[in-house]
This record gives structure tokens, sequence and C-alpha cells, in this order.
């Protein structure tokens, strides 16, 4: 996977990823609209298919909402890379298709804007200068329900 | 040589003991979704095709976080959720009327110690105060337990914060815990089991100790536990019924829901209250912790007394205290929100609302309110609230470039006078 870097900080949390108002609404395409709102504006419209997020220690820290992962996948991020994730986000984000990439360093090596490549089988994040770092690689029935698009197409298409 | 953590799992998962790293299935014996993320759990529901949930008298759904219903669209969400209640049966649904969430549960006495609780929502975690492991889940998770009754969880470790000393007059529950956080960080407990013990605990009520596990999750924690006492008890046994009435009595009786010093897991922190001052958590972070007297002048547009971590009737009590006589500073908008209509009736019964209009404040129907900025009280650009919630992400009640400070419903009301940052006298 090839994809432009959107680089955030640290305790990135999930008012900023999606804020609280727009909890009425459950549809992915009308989330996506406000997606990081609170530090970009027209976040979605910035980004194409298949970017990167990169955050620092604690991403997605907060609120229970799926509807915050719901909206990055909307965005068509191809995974979030942080140094370390907030508990009820790992499993949401797993659970709706979006990947998480916890690779501890990676703020020291990517920059905002840069190109960097993800090589999910061997674990590896190359840079745009070629520098490489490892993230600890998802286990092959998490990869199942990430191609599925989360782990309930992943258990329609178990039961099918 | 188990955690509380461990025990609980053990026993919801029907094995004989589990360990921390372990991961377990396990039958849940309450769920908890509301109005806000009832829909995206239902609608998961929904696209795994089961018929029936699994158990629709362990099903809890009250309405809270927009209520009553402020646009079509929130409308639209309620008629969505009562038509999942009347299909599905569910037996314990609470309306517009009732309140929110994580007063509502206890009060109505689906908290039992010993159970497993989960819920859409991420300060389920509440529910610790009482002795029952309860975590925040997302959606797809809720539907799976909607739909099967279980859910897996890697059992956490545990870290334990051992808290002794007296309170200061002016120092609350949520000044102890809002030194804790500054001192762990927002990461400090993450995947871990919080568990709050100490002489400073046992003393406290109730609603204290629930300030106290409500705010586990804001330093990562998966629960906040506390050990089972006789106050528990107290505040629980003319709330439950039927069997549960036995099944609490039991678990008070037997008290073992304690973690031995000796587990393997547990890490201990030591927490001296003795010389505790004031504390606010400042914007943007709920880590970002300072002794109010090092703030500064920090000029205040509104306060908000309410939200389940500080609604309670004790926390209206010391309000009303300060702000008796007095009335708040002008330019000021002051929010009260009783977390229930328990709290509402009691605060009514007791003088407190009058109180509060007479000093200047709106009183609203319970509710979230402004705590998660979706239903009212927002915020604007460049404006600054002080709340007793539990939050101050940026944006988080209302405008991104509106600032949030969280502090005790004590500094909230001193500062709802003072129109700044300030801290109630000591005696």
């Amino acid at each position: 996977m090839k994809g432009k870097v959107w680089k955030f900080g640290n305790d990135i949390d999930t008012d900023i990823i999606l804020p609280g108002r727009y909890l009425i609404y459950t549809d992915e395409e009308e989330l996506s609209k406000h997606c990081m709102e609170g530090l970009v504006s027209d976040f979605k419209s910035q980004v194409s298919d298949g970017d990167f997020i990169v955050g620092g220690t604690n991403f997605g820290c907060g609120s229970s909402r799926e509807h915050a992962p719901i909206a990055i996948k909307g965005c068509g991020i191809s995974a979030v890379i942080a140094e370390s994730f907030a508990r009820i986000f790992y499993r949401n984000a797993t659970n709706v298709g979006v990947p998480l990439l916890e690779a501890p360093g990676i703020s020291e090596i990517v920059e905002d804007g840069e190109e960097i490549e993800v090589d999910m089988e061997k674990g590896l994040i190359i840079s745009e200068s070629g520098k490489e770092i490892e993230f600890k690689k998802l286990p092959p029935f998490m990869l199942e329900i990430l191609e599925s698009g989360g782990l309930i197409s992943y258990l329609r298409k178990q039961n099918e | 040589m188990t955690t509380i953590a461990e025990k609980i799992l053990a026993r919801a998962s029907g094995k004989g003991e589990v360990e921390a790293g372990e991961i377990v299935m396990a039958d849940i014996d309450i769920a908890m979704i509301h109005d806000l993320t009832g829909p995206l759990a239902v609608e998961s529901f929904n696209k795994i095709g089961t018929e029936k949930v699994w158990d629709s008298s362990k099903i809890v759904i009250p309405f809270d976080h927009q209520v009553p219903a402020d646009s079509l669209d929130s409308a639209n969400n309620h008629i969505f959720m009562r038509n999942f209640v009347k299909e599905q049966n569910i037996e314990h649904f609470y309306d517009v009327n009732e309140g929110v969430c994580h007063q509502v549960l206890p009060e109505k006495g689906h908290v039992l110690p010993g159970t497993l609780i989960v819920g859409a929502d991420s300060h389920t975690c509440t529910y610790g105060a009482f002795g029952a492991f309860a975590t925040g889940i997302g959606s797809t998770d809720m539907a799976m337990v909607l739909s099967t009754g279980q859910l897996w969880f890697k059992v956490p470790e545990t870290i334990q914060f051992n808290i002794n000393g007296s309170l200061k007059e002016n120092v609350s529950a949520k000044d102890v815990i809002l030194h804790i956080i500054g001192q762990v960080g927002a990461d400090g407990s993450t995947y871990k089991s919080c568990e709050f013990i100490g002489e400073t605990i046992s003393d406290m009520t109730m609603s204290d100790r629930m300030v106290l596990s409500n705010m586990a999750i804001e330093m990562g924690g998966k629960t906040g536990l506390m050990e089972p006492d006789a106050k528990t008890y107290d505040y629980l046994k003319d709330r439950v019924s039927g069997e549960n009435k036995s099944r609490l009595k039991a678990f008070i009786e037997k008290s073992n829901l304690k973690t031995s010093p000796d587990s393997a897991s547990l890490e201990t922190v030591d927490i001296d209250v003795n010389n505790l001052e004031p504390q606010i958590a400042c914007p943007h972070n709920v880590d970002n912790v300072k002794p109010a007297s090092e703030l500064g002048d920090v000029e205040l547009d509104q306060v908000f007394i309410g939200s389940c971590t500080n609604g309670r009737i004790e926390d209206l009590r010391d309000a009303a205290k300060i702000l008796k006589g007095n009335k708040i500073a002008n330019g000021l908008r002051m929010l009260v929100i009783p977390a229930s209509r328990e709290t509402y009736l009691k605060a009514l019964d007791e003088g407190l609302l009058k109180i509060f209009v007479e000093a200047g404040a709106l009183i609203s129907q319970p509710c979230c309110g402004p705590c998660l900025g979706g239903h009212t009280g927002l915020i604007g650009p460049g404006e600054v609230s002080l709340s007793t919630s539990n939050r101050n992400f940026k944006g988080r009640q209302g405008s991104p470039e509106g600032e949030v400070y969280l502090s005790s419903a004590k500094v909230a009301a001193t500062s709802a006078i003072e129109g700044r940052i300030a801290v109630p006298e000591e005696e």
C-alpha cells in the first residue's frame, strides 16, 4: 500500500475525530464529511483514497463512539499508524474494517505530507527517504476481518 | 492470588480461574445502549440477522444524550430505538424523562457487585464503584452482545490506587481523580483494570466513589473497580428486585470481592490526599491538571454543573450551599442539570433548585447537557466553560475554538459567583 501521510500529535481523541454533535448520524458518507473537523477543515475533500493517518501515543482516546473509525473509513484512509492506540478505539476500528498499525517510533520517521509505503505481510513501513520501521504484524484472523470490511461482513461471509 | 477483575471474568467465562493476558469469552449480565450509540448498535444487530435479542430482560436502554429530541434527526433516532424496544420486548426502557444512563442504571438496581456489564458508552466504568466489572464497548461489539449475550475480553492487569488521608473541606472526590489522572497521564492505565482502595475510599459516599470510577477511562482504564462494602449494600438494597435481592446479599456476605496483595498482575500506586488542593483539568486534555491556585486569572463565559460525573444530589447540595443568597457574575451563564429524575425530585424537595434559580442559573431537565456538545448549552468560538463533567477535549462542548476546564461542583459554584475560576475558602 502506498499513500500520503496526514500526521497528527499525541492523544488524538474521538471528539476531534468525530465531534459529538454529529453522532445523530450513522451513515458513513455523512459521518466522513466531519472527520477530524476540529483540526483540519474539510479533511475529506483533501485526502485521497489510500492515504494514511499517522498519530502519536494514545490515538483514539475518549468516547466509545464507533462513529469515529467509520468517519475515518469513509474518507478512504487505508490505515491509521500510531505510536499507540486507546483500547476501545482499537477494537472499534478493527470491527469496522480500519487497519490500525502500532509502530513505536513512527512520529520520528515520517513527516506530514510525505508518501510512504506499507507492507502488511512484512510488517514494514518505508518512508519517502527510504527509512524503515517495523509495526506489529496483524494476526491472520484480523487481516481476514479487515479484508471483509469489518467484523459483521466477516461473520456473514463465514455463515454463507 | 487474584484480582477483582480476574475473579469476575473467571465467573463470567465459566472457568475456575483466569489470569491477566488470557483471552476469554464471557457471558454478559447487563448490556446498556442509549439514544445516541443505540441506533448504530441496532443497525449492526440487524445486519447480523439474528431475529431476537439474547435476553430482553438483560438489556437496559435509557434515553439521555439528546432528550427531549432537539432535531428531526434525533427524533428519528428516538423513534427507531422505541420501535426496537417494542419489537424486542426490552423490559428495562427509560424514555426521555429518567436521566443520565450511568446514574439511572444504579438507581434502578441494574448494577450488582460481581457482575459483568457492558455499555455502548465509555463511561460505563462508573459501575465499578459498586464492584461490577463494567466497561465501554463500540456498536459492533454491542451488536454481538445483543445477538449472543457474549463477548471476548482480554483479562486486564490491575493498577491499584491506594488512597489515604482526609480531604479538606473545599476538596472533593473530583479533585482526587483529577489529581490521579494528572499523575499517571491520559494513557497511564490503558487496558488495565483500575482499582481504588484505601481509607479515603472507605470514607466516601457511593456518590463520591462513582466520580472516581467514572473517570477511570480518562486514564485509559478498562474498569474503575472498588471493593463492595456496607455502603454499597445500603445504596442498592431497596433498589434491586427479585432474585437480585438474594444475589446482592450473597455477594456482600461472602465479601470476597477483593484483590489479594500478592496477585501476579498487580501494580500499586500510593496516593496521599491529606494536603490535596482543588484541582483543575485545563484545555484540551483531561491529564493537563493543575492545582487551581496555580492557574492565574481565567475568566468564564459558562459554568455547567451536571453529567454522569458530578450531577448527583450531593453535588447539587455542595453547589447550593455556596450559591445560597449569592448571584452569579454578570455576563456569565450557569447551567445546572440534575443527573436523574430522582436527583431532580430530591433537589426540588430540598429547595436547591430555588437557590439556583435565584442565583441566576438555568435548570434543565435531566440529560447529558453540554458535556458532549451535542444537545444543549454549547459554547461558541473564544468562549470559556468550567464544567463538572469528565472531558475537556477540543470541541467537546461546541466550538473547537472554545475552551473547557474541569472541576468539582464546589469550585464550579464558587467560580460562577466570581466570574472566573475560584476556589471556596477553607473553613
